[in-house]
Formats: structure tokens, sequence, C-alpha cells
């Protein structure tokens, strides 16, 4: 039984992107990408939060806002936009991070001006009214805590207090207090101040003609004009390896490990490189940490790794939970193939493997008007062009053994990173602290 | 509405052994999705071997006669792909999503696992343990796992076949043999069992030839016709209840049977209803809890137990889902559940309700099969389940042909007294 050979592989094509500043400073990305008859649009609204004590009433006040975009405006309730959005065959949804408010959403082609009319319109004058804005505290509120019922938010939470402490990104969640206190006049203030088009990028994919879609977008946003300026984000403290953090969690039947630390950002130099490492080391199914916990010795189920790309500096995290009797074993084995990764060069072939998996993601990822679209606003937040998705591969090809090694030593060795576990302190606490020195919470 | 239906080509074959072949050219993206669906879930486990058709998804990943552990993916993933499996009530599929050049090699490795499985002592006491995991991380560590996909079956069936726990329990799990992976095997991964999709691009004959070279000589065996896992009608409210020790607060879930799905004449107007119901801010449900009476934190619905519609056999169920908060008492939530729906059949739909909804179904299903995976995945369900893979393009003209008599007449079988109902309780020391 002979594996046949692969073909030979299809260069990606590149998309067109029509790409337009308007008057107001609103950029906008449009490309078409025909298939079914529907359009995506993506808009990033630059959203930095402030450093230092506001920083936990403009992340209450930001979430909150996020949920009551759509509660209401001038012309329209709550109801209203939900069934005009609807029946424009569409679905529009708004959420903000630390960085950013993002709209996501998709439409019937013949919906797109209903849908850019309404949203420009929420863009200009989103009423925040009170009973919808009391409604949606109260349900954070409750969100807020189902969600910080789960292990694997608890844990992210303290991971980011710990990498980012001093600075913005420390704050992930709001906490329910400071929800409790936002009024209606809050976001008002909030939207005027911040949700400005300088700075913004609307992306728009699909069964569309993009001069058209442009000068459509043009006629309904031209109301939204201001004179501020996006706030910027200061940037991330340089991250070094901090004390592991063990939360309790008692009973609990796993523990959730994860385990964070800086990395490049697709811009530098070095950027391939370390992609590579973090491939090997877990960043896909074929990696040696998949291969080692899960594989060989089936401590967990989904072991993972990945490099995230926050505006204000880039990180790699990694995560898995494990059964809560192998904990420390878990955590030895995780300490071994980031050590080995950092002092021993990878097989030519196993560098090679990775090298062919980033190239085959960017064509997977950008086969659907979806994917498309994710995939060029993400670019454009990071002042990226579609350009990137030729010369990257090309950045790729050209990545040595040693780089790799290179790379994972200053960026993923066990030194350089924070971990932190979510677990039943009693079991496991004694197991950790034979290999890592470990701070009680 | 002017047709929204998509005009994707669907070309179709089979061997001696008896694959059933679906290919759908595109040649838009340089991608393909090459899925194969075995008619076998969970519904058919033996009893004593809860979990057993999910774990054996996972040995299905562990080799073959020809291939080591770890080289399935190794070829995938080293080909620029990506690749799962996942098991359901009526199937386990298994698909690749790569660049078109590795149509041939991903053909090569479905048909090689259909061939032979490699079945060790070693593979298999590590997917067991890899299993737990998943459920120790899906179901046991986290607030609400498993509500209701597993606990509300029980609930509303009565059949070992229809009410048992899909990812299985730790004992039965543990007792799995090589044995039994052998035979299950034997008896539901023969190619008459299974349906090959490609979607992406690729020539239509190349796939073909390409089937009857590497699938051809797969020998074909005797195909039992899906069982019939038959209920009886609910006739009386069955209510239970769930604690959780893990939720912070409570939550509740509705099910009622719907039709037989076969007869998608009369299923879809439950499909156009459920969205109705729930689908998003302007649905009936949302409307009520979320907007006016502000008693829920989430509200929820669908159909089939894991939330597809169109891949289950009967019997399935319409589900509702509301997350609501501690104070406000469970009964509360329900009444204004019952209210809503009793009004629906008795006033009917109102001005343009039929049309928004509709269009948003076909929307949301539009968007779906504009992925070569999705189209290759819809496609495969639907020639496995309805022998028409050509529904994928019908789908869209199907849904819209629903009329609002018809929906109001399917929310009238939606009675307190034909449902379960399952109530989640905080159990925590947190709560």
């Amino acid at each position: 039984m002979t594996v046949p050979a692969l073909a030979k592989a299809k260069p990606l094509r590149l998309p067109t992107v029509s790409d337009t500043t308007l008057d107001n400073g609103l950029r906008v990305l449009a490309v078409r990408r025909a298939g079914v008859p529907l359009v995506e649009l993506r808009l990033r609204v630059p959203f930095a939060a402030p450093a230092g004590k506001g920083g936990g009433p403009h992340v209450a006040r930001a979430s909150l806002l996020g949920d009551t975009l759509l509660s209401g405006t001038q012309h329209r309730t709550a109801s209203q936009i939900a069934v005009d959005v609807q029946s424009l065959g569409g679905q529009l949804s708004a959420s903000t991070d630390a960085d950013r408010l993002a709209f996501g959403g998709s439409v019937l082609t013949t919906g797109l001006p209903g849908l850019l009319s309404l949203l420009a319109e929420v863009l200009t004058s989103a009423s925040y009214p009170g009973s919808e804005v009391a409604g949606e505290r109260d349900r954070l509120v409750q969100e807020l805590a189902i969600a910080r019922s789960q292990a694997g938010v608890v844990a992210r939470e303290a991971l980011m207090g710990r990498m980012y402490a001093g600075h913005p990104y420390a704050l992930d969640l709001p906490t329910a207090d400071a929800v409790a206190a936002v009024r209606p006049k809050h976001l008002r203030a909030l939207h005027a101040d911040r949700v400005v088009p300088a700075g913004s990028v609307l992306v728009l994919v699909g069964d569309l003609q993009p001069a058209r879609a442009v000068a459509l977008v043009e006629r309904s946003f031209a109301g939204w004009t201001t004179s501020r300026d996006a706030v910027p984000l200061p940037p991330v403290p340089a991250q070094v390896g901090r004390t592991a953090l063990l939360l309790d969690r008692p009973g609990a039947v796993q523990t959730t490990i994860r385990l964070g630390g800086g990395a490049l950002a697709r811009t530098d130099d070095g950027y391939a490189a370390l992609a590579l490492a973090n491939l090997v080391f877990g960043g896909y199914f074929s990696s040696r940490w998949v291969a080692n916990i899960r594989e060989d010795k089936g401590y967990t189920y989904s072991p993972h790794s990945s490099i995230d790309h926050p505006p204000a500096g880039s990180r790699w995290v990694a995560g898995a939970d494990v059964a809560t009797d192998v904990t420390a074993p878990a955590l030895l084995e995780t300490m071994y193939e980031l050590g080995r990764l950092a002092t021993v060069p990878v097989a030519q072939e196993e560098l090679d493997h990775a090298r062919r998996y980033a190239t085959g993601a960017l064509a997977l990822g950008t086969a659907s008007q979806a994917g498309l679209a994710s995939t060029v606003s993400q670019l454009a937040g990071a002042g990226l062009g579609v350009e990137w998705l030729r010369d990257y591969p090309k950045a790729l090809a050209s990545v040595t053994v040693e780089q790799v090694r290179e790379a994972a030593a200053r960026w993923l060795s066990p030194t350089a990173l924070t971990p932190v576990l979510v677990g039943d302190t009693a079991t496991i606490a004694d197991g950790l602290r034979a290999l890592v020195d470990l701070e009680l919470s | 509405m002017t047709s929204l239906s998509p005009t994707y080509p669907v070309e179709r074959g089979s061997l001696d052994n008896g694959l059933r072949i679906v290919v759908l050219p595109d040649r838009s993206s340089p991608v393909v999705a090459v899925a194969v669906y075995y008619d076998v879930g969970m519904r058919s486990e033996p009893q004593g071997r809860t979990g057993f058709a999910h774990l054996f998804e996972h040995l299905m990943f562990q080799g073959s006669a020809t291939l080591e552990k770890s080289e399935h993916f190794s070829h995938v993933q080293g080909a620029g792909g990506t690749m799962n499996g996942s098991t359901h009530v009526d199937y386990t599929n298994y698909y690749e999503l790569l660049p078109s050049s590795a149509t041939e090699l991903a053909m090569f490795l479905e048909a090689d696992r259909m061939r032979s499985c490699r079945l060790t002592l070693d593979n298999l006491a590590n997917q067991v343990a890899v299993v737990q995991n998943e459920i120790r991380v899906n179901v046991q560590n986290r607030p609400y796992g498993g509500f209701p996909w597993i606990t509300l079956p029980p609930v509303l069936f009565e059949s070992f076949a229809n009410t048992h726990d899909g990812y299985g329990s730790f004992v039965d799990l543990e007792a799995a043999t090589i044995e039994d992976a052998q035979s299950f095997f034997d008896r539901y991964y023969a190619p008459g069992n299974a349906v090959l999709a490609v979607a992406g691009d690729v020539d239509a004959a190349q796939v073909l030839a390409w089937a009857e070279q590497h699938f051809g000589d797969i020998p074909g065996r005797p195909v039992e016709p899906p069982p019939a896992f038959t209920e009886p009608p609910v006739t009386q409210q069955k209510r239970a209840v769930v604690e959780d020790a893990l939720a912070p607060a409570p939550a509740v879930a509705l099910a009622w049977r719907t039709p037989d799905p076969s007869d998608l004449a009369g299923y879809l107007p439950y499909v156009v209803l459920a969205e109705v119901l729930t689908d998003g801010d302007a649905a009936r449900l949302q409307d009520r809890l979320l907007l006016r009476d502000r008693t829920a934190t989430s509200v929820g619905g669908y159909l089939g137990v894991m939330g597809d519609p169109l891949d289950a056999r009967d019997p399935t169920p319409l589900m509702v889902e509301v997350h609501h908060a501690p104070e406000v008492p469970v009964d509360t939530v329900v009444a204004a559940v019952d209210e809503e729906i009793a009004l629906l059949a008795a006033e009917g739909l109102r001005d343009g309700e039929l049309d928004r909804t509709v269009k948003r179904i076909v929307a949301r299903y539009l968007r779906d099969v504009d992925s070569v995976l999705g189209r290759a995945t819809t496609a495969a369900v639907l020639e496995q389940q309805r022998g028409r893979a050509e529904l994928l393009n019908e789908l869209p003209d199907l849904l819209a042909a629903v009329t609002a008599e018809q929906v109001v007449a399917a929310a009238a079988t939606l009675r307190p007294d034909n449902r379960a109902l399952l109530e989640l309780r905080p159990a925590g020391a947190t709560a």
C-alpha cells in the first residue's frame, strides 16, 4: 500500500481588495467573493481601555456598551432592530474587549443597504434606553457569574492579571460591582467619546461589487463624524516568567493548566520562526505536546498552544485540562517539551511538516466568505494587507532549524513563562512543589 | 421570496462493495473537503457499552494495517490540512479539509482505515483515558456540562437506545475490549454502510476514479438497514430535576417529540417553529423572557438532541433551553413559555414573521454550505439519511414553502402534557 504523493500545490490567489478611506476617517475594505448570495461584515472600532484606576469602570461600561448598542436608537426600539435585522436575512452582534469594539454580521446580498443603514444609525444615535440598560446589566451580572464558574475562565483571568499587572490587558472581565454601577449616561458618554470613525476599519466580503459597496458605505456613514481620534493603548510590560499560581477548585476532577508569555508580532522578522516553534510544541495535533501528554500518556483531551496578537503586544498561551491525579506528571512533561525545544534542535522533517501545515492553513482560512472576511479584518487590525498571505509562506520557507531553537529559547523556555493552575489544591499542591515554586491563592 | 436555492453541481457514484459517493466540484478556491459518514451512532451501541460509538471514533485515528498510530494526523497536517471526527446519535463522521493538492491523499487515508483498523491494547487504554478526560473537561468539571443533551433524553424517551449517555460511563468505557471494537468495526464500518462526500476544487470523474482505485478493493460486507428506535407517544408531562454542583444559577429545558424527520413536509414546519420561538431577539421567547419579563439570562431552542435539525432520524426532539436568575421560580419561566406557545397557536403568526424567520434560516444555511466542509458534511448526511444529496440545493425552497398554517398547527402540538421538563438546580457551596 503506497501513500499517494501530493499533487503540485496551487498558489494562493490573492483576493483583490478595494481599499478606501472615507472623509470621516473610516477605512473600508471591500472584496468580491461570489458564491452564496451573502455579504459578510466586520467593523473594528479602536476602543482601548485606560490604564490605572479608570480601567475597572471602563471594562464594565465597555462590556455593557457592547450588550446594549443594539438596544435602541433615535428611531428604533430594541425589538424593532432585532426584527429589522432578521427581515434582511441578516445577523449582527457587537462586543468589546480591551482593544476594540467589534461588530460581526452577515446579510443576504439584497439586505446589504438596509444593514449598513441600520449600522450607521446605531453608530450615530444609539440611545441606551434606561430600561434596556437595566435589563442587560442584570443579565451581564448573571453571565459573569456563569463565566466565573468555569475553570478555564478563572485561569485566564488569573493569567492575564499576572502577565499584565498595571496594564489594561490585566482586566479580562469586569467585576459584578463595577457592572452594577453602570448607568445609561456612562454609556452615552463613552459612546460619544470612543465610537469614532478615525482608526475604524469596515470589511465587507461576499457577493458584492466593491465600488458600489464602498459608495453605499459612503452614503450610509456620511453622518458618522467626530473630531476625536482613537485612543492608543500603552505597550504591554515586558514578559518575564513569574512564579506559578495555584487557585483552589475543591474537589475538581481536572486541573486546568495555562501558561503564558510574550511573543513576536506578525510584522517582526523572527515571527515565522516563533510560529513554527509554537506549532512544533503544541500548536497543532501533530505536535510534541499532544503526542506526549495525550496520545502517549492519556493525561488530557485537548492540549493546545497558540500565539495571540492583541495590538499592544503579542502573547503566547498554552492550555491543557489534565486529570487531577496526573497534574504534576503533566506539568513535568510540559516543562520537558518546552525545555527540549529550547535546547535541542528540531528534526528537519519535523520543521518541514510544521511549515507545510502553516502554509496550508492560509488557504483553508480564506476559502469561504466568512473566513476571508475575518482574515482581512484581522490583518487590517495588525496593520497588514492581504499581501501578507503571499509573503508569509516565503518567510516560513526560509526558517532554519537553528532559528526555531533560538525562538523557542527566547520565548518558550520554561523560565520565560508564567504558569497558572486551577485545581484541587489539597490533592495536587505537594506534587507540583517538586517541580515549581508555587504561590497559592 | 425569490429563490435563494444554490445550484451546486452534485455528481454521484457507487462501488460494487456498496460505498456511495457524492462529489460537489467547485473550483473557486484551491481547497477540498473529504468526509466519510458511517451509518452508526450513539443509539446503536449495546447495553453495557455506553460511549462505545464515540470511543470507537477515537480508535479510528489510531492506525490501520498499513499506517502506524499518529500517521493519519501526520499525513493530513503535513499536507497543510486539518481533520476531525464526531459521533452523533445516528452517525459517526470523519473529515479532512485540505489544499486540493492533497485530495487523493485524503481519499487514500479514509479508504485505508475503512479497510482495517489497528486495534491494540495500548491504543485502547490510551484512548479510554483520553475520552475520560474529554468527559471531565466537557461535563464533569464544567457548569451545565451535558445539559441538556445528555440529561434530557432519559426524561423524554424510554428505550436504552434513546436514553443512555452517549459519552458513556467510566465503568463501561473501561470494560471495552479489543473484541468489542473488532465486532463493532465488522458490523458497522462496512463500505455499504458509508457515504463518501468530496466537495471543492476537484474534477468529479477524477474523484470517482480515485474512489474506485482506493476503496474498490475493500470487500463488501452485509449491511443491516438502520434500526427503528421508535418510542411510544408522550401522554403526560415527564418532569425531572438534575443537580449541578458547579452551576451558579438555575436552568430549565423543555422537549417535545417532533414528527418523523424522514417526512420533510411534516417536519420542516417544526424547523421553522423552533426559530420563530427562539432565533434571536426578534423571536417570541426572547422577546418575552429577555426583553419584556426580564426573567431569563439566555434562551435557546433547536431541533435534535445535538442541535442540528437535519441530521437525526426518528425519534427526535424540539428543545427549548432557558437559563434564569435564581430568584425567578422555574414555574414562572415555564408558564411564560407555555403562554407564548399557546398565543402563537391561538392567534397565528404576525405580519412578516414567517418571511423574516425563513429568510434568516436560509441565510444561515447558505453561510454553512459556503464552506466546502459545510457543503461536504451536509451533502453526506442528506445522502445517508434521505438518499438525496441534491436536497443540499433544494432545502431553501422547501423551507420557503412552509406555510403559516403549518407553523401554527405545529405550535398547537407543543403542550404541557406531552413534553419532558428538566430542571437544573445549582447544588454547589459556591452557588
